[in-house]
């Protein structure tokens, strides 16, 4: 079924909100790619567009919302002139969600089995036997100890890292070729958050399926991902491997955004902030989106940046780049 | 030197009583008990003047609960808070009120902890007038001054909450706790909810206030980064007991307890790079039947006997740092 392709290439992707106040571009141009066995990071701040673009992919955008422009290639095969039936055979199957919150995959008034074997009977010719096994299996590969009981249990019986490990089990039991998790993580302590990142990544790693991890937290990506997209008002302001932009941020965004993390400096010294806020999505400055906030803003950005390589690798958009001097 | 707070067997115990059918069924002989919750058990633990403090351990351990009872909103089941050497419970009411406004609380959910009816001029104003910080006539100034030193447009002052970001409904809160001119602020997860750039904005704010106005923090947090970077001192708590107290710097480069060192490794960090996640096994225990003896055993690679019958005091095991484990008395 994989082609020589990557599982997923999205081009020049626009998701456009139609609302009483305006059109609200949540998604703008955005393009990425993601190969077998990859993980790629989509990191950006409440309102980037991140969650958005994992929508759009899976044919989940809501009126008043629309993908306006833009291809999505799935093994080669364009999901935006796909039809309902088509996407529906494949979500679940070969693309596969996980969400914040895990009670947007589980229905509680279901046994966590029933869910499970519905989702393998949907997809596959097995009997029902062979899709319990199944479901067995899988809960045991995402660590929830004494599965055959687990399965006779409703989601409100479980914690919140548990739920979260029942719906990664159901993303994978079908083993799909692309999973898009939406801050599976965020919701999560510390602890069990190690425990999800673990799972998903033993999963990825002995079934090879392409991974996108949407997230705000540069710190989760950084122990998961090969690339990275970050994010800024519905675009893709840097693009590149993940050492690469972590370890030279070109973007003045993507560099505003590491120095804001704590861990990065030294204790008690004041964080490097990135002044005022997030623009409204209706009312977006003209040109570069993030020039009211830019320390290197001037006349030229005014203009609209294009995406453009500014070193090999690595694609930007923005015209004062830091491709001199220091990383 | 006297402590600003002092705690000393602090104790929170929430029970669920009996509903009538309940008591009927226990009346007939039905096993039914009620539930308690000891949201925090027996914690001593002290701030002294000018030290930001962080509280860290995992949702249900009992850190909000611990800053709330610290914060004179919640009374404790049992145990005393001395305030500057003072047991409030003992004060009469002047007393009372006066050291109360001394300690503010910064809540997490800046859309929930402001009331959304009232102009930020009066969240601001209010509490301070009342408490004849200013008069009446000078609160317009006053809420002015207050909002300039949190990062706020004065224009602004007859707006409601909702028509501010989070971030800037973080900073009216910030505000609010300010007007009274206290001297100890407990912050409960006072910056989780926002965006990574108005984070920093925010821990800014903090650390400039601090200086300014010579404060001492209490910094509730499940985030080490942020605790790493604002406190001088970090109490890690499990399950409503306190596990470690130490230095910011000794903590994070050598933990003593089994529990913080599991916390410390399961931080996702920048300089990790496609890491392998190796994370502790097991939920976190529920606090309507903790597991017996040391609450972390279950969990704990080093469990031995010992550590499910006996439950290990916080014992100090070098100056200045104190820890709960069987462990540190040698084997």
């Amino acid at each position: 079924m994989a082609g020589t392709g990557p599982t997923l290439r999205v081009e020049g992707l626009r998701t456009h909100f139609f609302t009483n106040d305006g059109i609200v571009k949540a998604v703008d141009d955005v393009s990425f790619a993601v190969d077998r066995g990859q993980t790629l990071g989509l990191v950006g701040e409440s309102g980037c567009g991140k969650t958005v673009t994992g929508f759009s992919v899976l044919g989940l955008v809501d009126p008043p919302g629309r993908v306006t422009d833009g291809r999505i290639l799935f093994n080669g095969e364009d999901l935006l002139t796909a039809g309902e039936e088509r996407l529906r055979s494949l979500r679940g199957n070969r693309i596969a969600m996980i969400f914040q919150d895990p009670m947007m995959t589980l229905n509680p008034v279901l046994r966590i089995e029933t869910q499970m074997v519905e989702t393998v009977l949907a997809h596959q010719d097995v009997d029902r036997d062979t899709a319990r096994q199944m479901a067995r299996d899988a809960m045991g590969k995402v660590g929830i100890p004494s599965p055959d009981e687990r399965l006779h249990a409703y989601p409100h019986q479980f914690s919140g890292g548990m739920r979260q490990r029942v719906a990664i089990a159901i993303a994978f039991i079908n083993k799909p070729d692309l999973i898009i998790a939406d801050e599976p993580t965020t919701a999560l302590d510390v602890t069990i958050q190690g425990q999800i990142l673990f799972e998903a990544q033993k999963l990825c790693r002995e079934t090879g399926t392409a991974l996108i991890w949407i997230t705000h937290d540069l710190a989760v990506v950084a122990g998961l991902a090969n690339h990275i997209c970050v994010m800024y008002a519905g675009r893709i302001v840097e693009e590149g491997r993940l050492d690469d932009v972590l370890d030279w941020p070109i973007h003045p965004y993507t560099r505003g955004l590491l120095n804001s993390v704590p861990s990065q400096k030294k204790s008690g010294e004041r964080l490097e902030q990135i002044p005022g806020m997030t623009p409204s999505p209706l009312n977006l400055p003209p040109g570069c989106a993030f020039k009211t906030r830019c320390p290197r803003a001037d006349h030229v950005c005014d203009a609209e940046p294009e995406l453009r390589e500014a070193v090999p690798g690595r694609r930007i958009r923005c015209f004062h780049p830091h491709t001199q001097g220091t990383p | 030197m006297t402590p600003m707070i002092e705690t000393r067997g602090l104790s929170k115990r929430f029970v669920k009583r009996l509903d009538l059918a309940a008591k009927i069924a226990e009346r007939l002989g039905a096993d039914v008990r009620e539930e308690v919750v000891s949201a925090v058990d027996r914690v001593d633990m002290t701030v002294a003047e000018g030290e930001a403090v962080g509280l860290v351990g995992e949702s249900g351990c009992g850190k909000s609960t611990l800053g709330r009872m610290i914060a004179g909103i919640l009374p404790p089941t049992e145990g005393r808070i001395l305030f500057r050497g003072v047991d409030v419970a003992t004060m009469d009411e002047r007393e009372g009120k006066k050291a109360a406004l001394q300690v503010q609380m910064i809540f997490q959910d800046p859309f929930a902890s402001l009331n959304p009816r009232m102009r930020v001029e009066d969240i601001i104003g209010e509490a301070p007038v009342i408490h004849g910080i200013v008069a009446p006539r000078d609160k317009a100034d006053y809420v002015e001054e207050v909002m300039r030193r949190v990062g706020l447009d004065p224009d602004y002052r007859r707006r409601y909450p909702h028509q501010f970001s989070g971030g800037q409904r973080q900073r009216i809160g910030i505000a609010r706790a300010l007007a009274v001119k206290p001297e100890f602020l407990v912050c409960d997860e006072a910056i989780a909810a926002l965006d990574v750039s108005i984070q920093a904005q925010i821990l800014n704010l903090f650390m400039d206030l601090k200086e300014a106005l010579n404060l001492t923090y209490l910094f509730i947090s499940h985030d080490l980064g942020v605790v790493k970077h604002i406190s001088d001192r970090v109490v890690i708590m499990y399950l409503g007991r306190v596990v470690e107290v130490a230095d910011t710097e000794k903590l994070f480069a050598a933990p003593n307890h089994p529990y913080t060192r599991a916390l410390l490794n399961e931080v996702p960090r920048l300089d990790l790079r496609r890491r392998n996640y190796q994370p502790v096994v097991g939920e976190i225990p529920s606090p309507l039947d903790p597991p017996s003896g040391c609450h972390f055993h279950p969990r704990c690679p080093h469990a031995t006997r010992r550590c499910r019958e006996e439950a290990p005091v916080l014992k100090e095991i070098a100056p200045g740092r104190l820890s709960a484990c069987h462990l540190n008395d040698g084997t």
